[in-house]
């Protein structure tokens, strides 16, 4: 008995060993995704930012068609990255809403005039409130959103070229 | 050199150029509420900062968060009911006091274990004493 209890710190020691290891392993993966997937949408109402753009609300995604709501904002990097894959979906008639998250029109407008613009309605989130609402985590994100306004997909982080088929997917399952 | 420099200018965090939102850095009127939502602002985690408070984080998500919860301890929401509300948006992860279910058990039985265990060691050592 005695000598069995000699091996237990040893033994606690590879255990945390191991534990480290694994971890290691993993890596980490920071995102934290949204609990209001399969949820209804809360109601907003977003002013317009843009000429040319109406504001968004929720009454906007209630219309019976899918869509996908894109927060993004024009200092976010990766928000540029992810223009030329937002145009594809457009281009293969996705409706594409936006979420300008502490935006100015000064910034937005050449923002858009640069990365192309596939929104149809922009809203503008100063105070990043709908964000909170979405359980958002930060720009940019993607929702699926379908025609009753019940969310059905987060991607979280730009979307990247190999993104595009899952989002279309994903968009033609909320029909 | 300049790919360097470059990489150094780089921003930990973008920015937007829009001022913080009015009750970021700014305290409640009534210090009875500001130290409400201070209460509960230390126990948020930072969607953007993860290790952080949104009351020690200057990132800009955490300001708005702030913003959100004095504002509504303003309105006289209980702090517990904000805090229920961001749960059900970002899950159990935004809170910094893990609510005991299933999957916390082992946290919340660990210490009580542990000084079970220790007060069995200790006790064989007390009736070693004496004999």
């Amino acid at each position: 008995m005695r000598r069995t209890i000699l091996w237990l710190p040893l033994g606690l020691f590879l255990l945390f060993v191991i534990m480290v290891v694994v971890g290691l392993r993993h890596g980490e993966d920071n995102n934290v995704p949204s609990q209001m997937i399969g949820k209804k949408m809360p109601p907003f109402a977003l002013q317009p930012i843009v000429p040319g753009h109406q504001g968004l609300s929720l009454a906007d995604l209630r219309t019976g068609q899918p869509r996908l709501v894109n927060v993004f904002a024009s200092w976010c990097l990766p928000c540029r990255v992810e223009a030329p894959q937002l145009m594809e979906l457009k281009r293969r008639g996705v409706p594409i809403e936006g979420i300008a998250v502490r935006d100015r029109t000064e910034d937005l407008q050449p923002f858009l005039a640069q990365g192309g613009d596939p929104f149809d309605r922009i809203g503008s989130d100063p105070q990043s409130r709908v964000q909170f609402d979405l359980g958002s985590s930060g720009v940019p994100e993607s929702y699926v959103i379908d025609g009753k306004g019940v969310i059905r997909l987060q991607h979280i982080g730009d979307i990247r070229p190999e993104d595009v088929g899952a989002l279309y997917r994903a968009w033609e399952a909320a029909k | 050199m300049l790919a360097m420099s470059l990489l150094l200018a780089a921003p930990a965090f973008a920015q937007s150029s829009l001022p913080p939102a009015r009750y970021a850095y700014t305290q409640l009127e009534d210090p009875r509420q500001e130290a409400k939502a201070r209460a509960l602002m230390e126990t948020l985690r930072c969607l953007v900062c993860q290790g952080q408070s949104i009351a020690d984080s200057d990132a800009e998500m955490a300001g708005d968060m702030r913003a959100f919860v004095r504002e509504r301890v303003r309105e006289g929401k209980n702090p517990e009911q904000i805090r229920q509300w961001l749960i059900e948006r970002y899950g159990a992860w935004i809170s910094y006091r893990p609510p005991v279910e299933p999957l916390t058990w082992p946290l919340w039985a660990a210490p009580l274990l542990l000084l079970a265990g220790g007060a069995w060691l200790a006790r064989g050592r007390f009736k070693r004493r004496r004999a």
